[in-house]
């Protein structure tokens, strides 16, 4: 109980400056519409109109609640309509790209640790991939996979593995580089194989790390699989979503899909957490 | 000493270092950390190392080890290089920390080194049991590290370097971060365990009390270069109560090795 009244304080506090935002924001709008009908509208009658409002500068929180409410359990979740259907188009890009982004950074960080010449090379470009702007390659990536006769999930999950690697490599190179040097000459004194080393030392030491890296890998590989579905052209997707909403000036429709976005972040994130728990746990290291 | 009376002390000897010498090449320039260091060490001995840090008495058992490499001179444990004798698996070495993995339990981490080694199963759980007695610590094995204390900790290290039945062993203040009670302890336990295994056992360490308390030799190093300043043999009886430590004859050799230690400092 004692933990949950300051989570509930701050979601007030969140309302309430939510409110009086849409209030502040579609006021203008309320107005002029007022003027043109000739009517008088102020006070309570003005804001309620702020609040009800079709298209919406900012919608309020009821009516972004309302609109996710309608399009999850209100649909059916083959439905076009759905969010559900939605969120899983693009959860399946993004955990198949996180997959494969977590894949690739591991073995880019076994390279790095256990390669002097991977070491001096691999990590400038590594970082330097990262400065490139998403959005910029996105398209690229998604046309050149189509030319070559792919389409679908797996150009989505390109680029989700394109931005969930990085924090996968920066991560395992550090954990796995985090045993002490004593702990390495002791398994030499053992005459330890690499292998040996790597799979007895090593890699149980990185769990840690391994396990903060994916939460932020996870996050940015929900950005990847949205950004990779805003060139398809809307086709479906919480990224279709939000290019559909934008085209149509639905700005409630973007805000649940922002919304189902966050909650599919959250969700995942909160389940490496438990994965993590459990594994740690197992392993003594809590 | 000539060629032939050379080569029969290095047989009868379990380590002989002739003519040690090592430097480091560090960014201030070169560092010599040990110099023309000559030393046997016959079986079943408890030689330790003492002197003021930067003496090479680390590095010394590490070169033993096989851990560092040395520039001039040779060493030979049970007639073998370093590196052999580490692939025969003829040394344990306990380091300062006890070094355990969290992740392991107490029977885990003693199961480490026989594991890579390649023992049987069984065989493991044999020497797991054994090694656990030895140091007593028997019923501890599924405990993690973190449920015992330090003293407990550095036992199963012990009992890890001698897991695998080497005559050796390696000590490099294995006790130092550890209060003056439990050392007590540990140090009448490491000779009773020292007295049931014939071990051969060298033994870093700071404190002038313990390397008197434990050795049958005592060797002196002084800094800059490192290298050896006095051997010290202990008259010492083999059997020793915690209480041998007020005789005259204990503080007689702790005299001297307090002279050693500051014989090698004047030299500086």
């Amino acid at each position: 109980m004692r933990s949950v009244l300051p989570v509930l304080t701050v979601v007030a506090v969140i309302l309430g400056l939510w409110y009086a935002a849409s209030v502040w924001l579609n006021a203008q709008w309320a107005l002029d519409m007022a003027a043109r009908q000739d009517r008088e509208l102020g006070g309570i009658a003005l804001v309620l109109d702020t609040w009800s409002q079709d298209k919406p500068k900012l919608p309020a929180p009821h009516q972004v609640a309302a609109e996710l409410w309608k399009t999850t359990i209100g649909q059916n979740i083959t439905s076009k309509r759905s969010l559900v259907y939605h969120g899983w188009v693009t959860l399946s890009a993004t955990l198949a790209g996180f997959g494969l982004g977590t894949v690739l950074g591991i073995s880019l960080a076994v390279g790095i640790v256990y390669n002097r010449v991977m070491d001096m090379s691999v990590m400038p470009w590594v970082i330097a991939s990262q400065t490139i702007p998403i959005l910029a390659i996105a398209p690229m990536i998604i046309v050149v996979l189509n030319a070559m006769g792919i389409s679908g999930l797996l150009p989505k999950a390109m680029i989700s593995m394109y931005l969930s690697f990085f924090p996968v490599v920066v991560g395992m190179v550090k954990g796995l580089r985090s045993p002490s040097r004593m702990q390495l000459d002791q398994m030499r004194t053992w005459s330890a194989t690499r292998p040996q080393e790597f799979l007895r030392l090593r890699l149980p030491a990185s769990m840690p790390y391994l396990f903060a890296s994916m939460k932020i890998a996870m996050a940015a590989s929900l950005v990847g699989a949205i950004v990779g579905e805003l060139p398809t052209g809307a086709v479906a997707g919480l990224g279709a979503r939000l290019l559909a909403g934008s085209y149509y000036g639905q700005t409630i429709q973007i805000w649940s899909a922002l919304f189902m976005a966050a909650i599919v972040a959250a969700g995942m994130v909160g389940l490496i957490g438990l994965i993590q728990r459990v594994t740690l746990k197992r392993m003594g290291m809590t | 000493m000539t060629q032939q009376a050379a080569a029969d002390s290095s047989l009868s000897s379990v380590i002989s270092a002739r003519d040690l010498d090592l430097t480091f090449q560090t960014n201030d320039g070169p560092v010599q950390a040990l110099s023309s260091v000559n030393l046997e060490v016959g079986k079943g001995d408890f030689v330790s190392f003492i002197g003021p840090s930067g003496c090479g008495k680390t590095t010394f058992l590490r070169v033993m080890a096989d851990l560092e490499h040395p520039t001039g001179g040779s060493v030979t444990i049970n007639g073998v290089s370093p590196e052999n004798a580490r692939k025969a698996r003829a040394y344990g070495y306990v380091f300062q920390a006890a070094g355990l993995y969290p992740w392991r339990t107490i029977g885990g981490n003693i199961r480490l080194p026989l594991e890579i080694m390649g023992y049987s199963k069984t065989e493991q759980s044999e020497r797991v049991a054994r090694v656990l007695e030895l140091v007593e610590l028997a019923g501890f094995e599924k405990k993690y590290p973190w449920q015992l204390s330090g003293g407990m900790q550095q036992r199963a290290s012990i009992a890890r370097a001698l897991a695998f039945d080497a005559d050796i062993l390696l000590m490099d203040e294995p006790f130092g971060a550890l209060d003056e009670i439990v050392r007590d302890h540990l140090n009448e336990q490491l000779l009773a365990l020292w007295a049931r295994t014939q071990k051969t056992i060298c033994f870093v360490t700071h404190s002038i009390p313990e390397a008197v308390y434990l050795s049958t030799r005592i060797v002196v190093m002084s800094p800059r270069p490192g290298r050896i300043a006095d051997v010290i043999e202990s008259p010492l009886p083999r059997e020793r109560p915690l209480d041998i430590r007020d005789t005259p004859e204990f503080l007689e050799v702790a005299h001297r090795v307090r002279e050693g230690l500051r014989a090698g400092h004047a030299y500086d």
